[in-house]
């Protein structure tokens, strides 16, 4: 609790106090206070821990972290580190790699989910209930279910050990459609549609030019979920990305923590690059992001 | 609701053609939906089906498929292996889903209070949520390490005695619940939180006239009114619970160790991992087929049991309510 606000709960117990006003909840509530405070902080600290031991973990020798008492301060080493992570895997490659599969699956499931989001919202069209349902059902199918002929089919196409294996399966989901059919009926005018259509504009125009622009918030969730789910998908790229040259930074960061056990900092190092970029995405797009998942919880 | 193009042209133009013309003038609605249902066609129900029969058949990925059966069933009964996965996952699961629905709901009460800096607090609480677990478990893990790990230093600083958590059953549980709890936590908090703003205030101040205290209030308002989030998170960690794999096979991988896979007794062994193992270490495609289909059944009977309670306890406030109603 800071200084300010302590002083201004001293001061409302005291104004209370003069008033005759409850005198003793006003002390209970004090005390509730610098507790809820004090529990919500110690919260804060378990959350961020992690991260924070990671960067110290991150900056400093192997040897300082298995020292007794640990430092608990960061070091200087986090440019050694991630030398000697760039030495044993391809750094580089893999965050590009990383890159590529989230930001196309971001861009292809924001564009093929509104398109079919859009068409189910605000038109009528033969046979687009029973297509619907259909998509509901495709929600119960659980995904690691099917890893093993998954892993069949990328090798009967060819796809093994490539990008598009990450990014095909995944580039339109249900999930996607189901939340922006949820937007467009909510925030799409049907005067609108139908004064595009008089206008002449077509079914794809009228999504590029009124749709997209109304759901911006929809698609900014959506895009950004979906970017952060890809960037951290393990199992199905570490099944299918069989080249050891060809990785994505989670599948690299466990060859890496298998293979080179006796040098932690240099791991650490490795870990931090694939967090960062996540964190700062994240930061960036938080508002939307929370309550985005809280509303489609409250309303599922 | 929707006013659509279709009807439209139907009451300015009542002729039969706009049914003749039919499908294919909404040919622009069809090419929008069709991309999800040619995906899902390729790469959703075709390995579903494939996967029904490879978990009949006796095959490695390179030769010939032997059909067997329910050869790979049989042997799953009885494949001790299999069942103390089982057993892991569900005790991960209850060790971890309990206290992080109990903390969740706790923080999720403190940060409803009228309180500054919400924002950046729900924020903190939900950064463990979006991020690599693949790096935090590697985190985790040397947190926990049994020897020079961070909390074991803390508790020979309190001079307390230190657990070997990454190489006794118990300790490979806990550590692998802890990062479930970890990550957990603030996004289940956040979904409470938002549930407790949506209760009306009236329901409080009604509460407050008829005299009742803090606990008689939560007991009677908030967690009735919660009562939808709170399954919605039983069932989602339900799912999550069952599915565990990146926590685990981080610390107790196929590459790490010694060639022990699971840890200790393979007590960090779950079922999508003894899957993974089976079917891309030892190469048992058809096995790894019919475990895949065995947590499907499982996930399943969860499915029930979850609904059930649904039920059940949404009979018990409408019951009360008219009891209520029928007294007045």
């Amino acid at each position: 609790m800071s200084a300010p606000e302590l002083a201004r709960t001293s001061a409302t117990t005291r104004k209370d106090r003069l008033a005759v006003v409850r005198p003793r909840r006003s002390r209970q509530w004090v005390v509730g206070r610098v507790v809820t405070h004090a529990c919500i902080l110690v919260g804060v600290v378990l959350s961020l821990f992690p991260f924070y031991w990671l960067l110290v973990m991150s900056t400093s020798t192997t040897a300082q972290i298995f020292g007794y008492p640990p430092n608990l301060l960061p070091s200087t080493h986090l440019l050694q580190n991630l030398r000697n992570v760039v030495a044993n895997v391809d750094l580089l490659g893999s965050m590009l790699n990383s890159f590529i599969v989230a930001g196309s699956l971001a861009v292809l499931v924001v564009l093929l989910d509104s398109l079919a989001a859009f068409a189910f919202a605000k038109y009528r069209f033969p046979g687009r209930n029973a297509l619907f349902g259909v998509l509901l059902v495709t929600f119960l199918v659980p995904g690691n279910l099917s890893l093993v002929p998954s892993f069949v089919l990328m090798s009967k196409l060819g796809w093994m050990g490539d990008l598009q294996a990450l990014i095909v399966p995944g580039a339109a989901n249900a999930f996607g459609i189901f939340l922006l059919r949820q937007f467009a009926q909510a925030s799409i005018p049907d005067e609108l549609i139908e004064s595009a259509t008089l206008d002449g504009a077509g079914f794809f125009r009228t999504w590029w030019s009124i749709a997209i622009p109304m759901l911006r918030g929809g698609l900014a969730f959506l895009g950004i979920f979906t970017f952060v789910t890809a960037w951290n998908d393990y199992i199905w790229p570490l099944v299918v990305l069989v080249n050891p040259g060809r990785q994505t930074l989670q599948t690299a960061l466990a060859q890496l923590n298998s293979v080179y056990t006796t040098d932690y900092g240099m791991i650490m190092a490795g870990a931090v690059v694939s967090v960062v970029p996540l964190i700062g995405i994240f930061l960036i797009g938080s508002r939307h992001f929370i309550s985005n998942i809280a509303a489609g919880a409250l309303k599922g | 609701m929707a006013v659509t193009v279709g009807q439209r042209t139907t009451r300015r133009a009542p002729e039969l053609s706009v049914k003749r013309q039919g499908v294919r003038r909404f040919w622009p609605q069809y090419a929008a939906v069709s991309p999800f249902y040619l995906i899902f066609l390729v790469f959703g129900a075709f390995p579903i089906l494939f996967s029904i029969y490879l978990s009949f058949t006796d095959w490695d990925g390179i030769g010939q498929i032997k059909f067997v059966g329910l050869q790979q069933y049989a042997y799953l009964f009885q494949d001790s292996r299999f069942w103390n996965a089982v057993g892991n996952t569900l005790v991960i699961w209850v060790i971890s889903t309990v206290p992080m629905l109990f903390l969740a709901l706790v923080m999720a009460f403190l940060l409803h209070q009228n309180i500054r800096m919400k924002g950046f607090y729900r924020v903190a609480f939900f950064i463990p949520n979006v991020t690599s677990m693949v790096a935090m478990a590697i985190v985790f893990g040397s947190v926990f390490s049994d020897s020079f790990g961070i909390v074991n230093s803390a508790l020979t600083a309190l001079h307390l005695p230190t657990v070997a958590w990454l190489s006794t059953e118990w300790g490979i549980k806990i550590t692998i619940a802890v990062m479930v709890i970890w990550r957990w936590t603030g996004y289940n908090a956040i979904l409470y939180l938002a549930a407790l703003q949506a209760v009306p205030d009236e329901l409080y101040d009604a509460a407050k006239v008829d005299g009742a205290g803090f606990w008689r209030t939560f007991f009677s308002v908030t967690i009735p009114m919660l009562r939808p989030v709170i399954l919605f998170t039983v069932i989602t960690s339900t799912i999550g619970g069952l599915g565990l794999f990146t926590e685990p096979q981080i610390l107790f991988g196929a590459a790490n160790g010694n060639g022990t896979v699971g840890g200790v007794n393979e007590a960090g062994m779950t079922i999508v991992l003894y899957q993974y193992d089976q079917a891309f270490s030892q190469l048992d495609f058809g096995y790894g087929s019919a475990i895949a289909w065995a947590l499907f059944a499982l996930a399943a009977v969860f499915a029930i049991i979850n609904w059930r309670l649904l039920r059940d306890r949404d009979a018990v406030p409408k019951v009360t309510r008219r009891a209520k109603e029928v007294a007045k």
